[in-house]
């Protein structure tokens, strides 16, 4: 087995919020298959703050508990609060990652990132 | 809960009558087989039992036989010694494009010591064409190495059609017989390689001892300078409980070849077909018959290696996988590329290497227990939502 935190297992046995969010306000795609991890983030935006995060997730443990954890700490806050989540203080966290899938696996916080910026860019368009 | 073991290509569980031969070599026959004395006879009469036992085991004499501490030294051992002491010759070596990393990475430390090499290519069941070898034979040509299976699809290749082509060209050739010597039955003659290299914890013996067969004849240059052990082509005091082990095992596999066999493949077929009958959009990986008795290898479409592996763990199932993410390198299988799958199918790599006291309960098992892993990662594949909806329309 690889060698994950007790965090990162309890998160991959469990995964919150997985799934898609209809006609969703924001979506955000991060990985490839060719290095193994991809993750599609949807977001939900009410009031300037993320009402609800849900991901869909291809990739090994590591990635899968990312996703897990990046949804529960986005979840409720603010805009500029999630665009502040980076892929250390995800990890952190998870109680850390092994070395090598620090990179690969942790696209979580850009995933949805990119979700965020999506719903901006809608909110601009809309906006003209 | 129950405990599959389905990792036998990764290694195999030792035999008890394998350990208890080699007790006395780890106790009172502790002695050095170099030293005269009293003490050094023991361990030395026990290394040449071995030595015929493994030159038995695939046809060879026993003066051929070289040991070494596993199959990658041997691999090490073949294809930088014999392309050293030929270099007269010239300095080109063919290998194939699946190759165990012990033989792909001695073929990159020789092109830093000015050497070349050309990779040949296999189909998409990972079988080499002979005449693809012919074609990448130079002038310069002085060592061919081609594996005789390979253990992550499982592959037999036409060695014995390679072989005939290298003699007709004068060149040597060495086959990497890690997953067949022990497995299937071996013979060097038969096969007409001049180099073969073995394993024994691929066959119920330990970890630690291997060795390389070399024909009579065939120049090699040591890896390892030192004493005079093995006939000064590989110094070093020898792992004698190791060795008597590899033996033993060598012994018993050659007498149970075909028993083991038949069971092998009755649970290989059940899995094989069995399988992607149970769980949709499932790749069978290597060649459906021309394979290992005890080998069946996927690609499960739409959900990555690992997390199956993970899970299938939580249920006491124990196998592996080729996904990029399971290797320590995080790039996925050489072996899976290079017959043409695209990397995200072979991301969904899973190997199972069945042993000889896996049962068709064990198999049923994994039957009942993979289908709803698959399930619950592709319900989170974003590659599996894509899927549905380009199949709704």
């Amino acid at each position: 087995m690889p060698v994950y935190s007790q965090k990162v297992m309890e998160h991959f046995m469990n995964p919150r919020n997985v799934g898609e969010i209809e006609n969703a306000d924001g979506i955000g795609e991060e990985g490839n298959p060719v290095c193994g991890d991809m993750m599609t983030f949807y977001i939900k935006v009410k009031d300037g703050r993320l009402e609800d995060v849900k991901y869909k997730t291809f990739g090994c443990g590591a990635a899968i508990a990312v996703s897990s954890m990046v949804s529960e700490i986005a979840k409720g806050k603010t805009l500029d609060e999630a665009l502040k989540i980076t892929p250390s203080f995800v990890a952190a966290e998870l109680e850390g990652l092994p070395k090598n899938k620090f990179h690969c696996s942790n696209l979580g916080a850009q995933a949805l990132h990119k979700a965020i910026e999506d719903y901006l860019n809608k909110q601009k368009a809309g906006g003209k | 809960m129950r405990k599959v073991y389905l990792d036998n290509n990764s290694t195999t569980p030792l035999l008890p009558e394998v350990r208890d031969a080699m007790v006395p070599y780890l106790g009172e026959y502790f002695g050095n087989p170099s030293c005269l004395h009293e003490w050094g006879d023991p361990p030395r009469e026990a290394l040449e039992k071995a030595r015929a036992q493994v030159a038995g085991l695939i046809g060879a004499a026993p003066e051929e036989i070289i040991f070494t501490a596993s199959g990658t030294e041997a691999n090490n051992f073949a294809v930088k010694g014999i392309a050293m002491a030929n270099q007269k010759k010239g300095r080109h070596i063919v290998v194939s494009a699946i190759e165990h990393f012990s033989v792909l990475n001695s073929a990159k430390t020789l092109e830093k010591m000015g050497y070349t090499y050309s990779v040949v290519a296999v189909d998409k069941y990972g079988v080499i064409d002979p005449e693809k070898v012919r074609k990448a034979i130079r002038d310069d040509t002085s060592l061919i190495s081609i594996m005789h299976a390979n253990s992550e699809v499982g592959t037999l290749e036409p060695i014995k059609e390679i072989a005939k082509i290298t003699k007709e060209k004068g060149i040597i050739f060495h086959t990497d017989a890690v997953a067949t010597a022990g497995t299937i039955p071996v013979n060097v003659k038969e096969l007409g390689v001049d180099a073969l290299s073995l394993a024994g914890n691929m066959f119920y013996g330990p970890k630690g001892a291997g060795a390389l067969w070399l024909r009579k004849g065939v120049r090699i240059t040591p890896l390892l300078d030192g004493g005079i052990q093995e006939g000064g082509r590989r110094a070093g005091t020898e792992n004698v409980p190791g060795i008597v082990g590899l033996g033993v095992a060598a012994e018993i596999a050659k007498a149970e070849t075909s028993t083991r066999n038949e069971h092998l493949t009755k649970l290989r077929e059940r899995l094989i077909r069995e399988l992607p009958a149970r769980i949709d959009r499932v790749v069978v990986t290597g060649h459906p018959e021309d394979r290992l008795p005890g080998h069946a290898s996927f690609c499960v479409e739409f959900v990555e290696g690992e997390s199956m592996l993970m899970l299938l763990s939580t249920k006491g199932i124990a196998v592996t996988s080729g996904s990029a993410c399971t290797s320590r390198a995080l790039l996925a299988s050489h072996v899976l590329l290079a017959m043409g799958l695209p990397h995200e199918i072979a991301q969904g790599s899973l190997l199972f290497g069945l042993g000889i006291s896996n049962t068709i309960e064990d198999v049923d098992y994994v039957l009942a227990e993979l289908p709803p892993i698959v399930d619950r990662l592709r319900q989170m594949s974003p590659l599996y939502s894509k899927f549905l909806k380009s199949k709704g329309g």
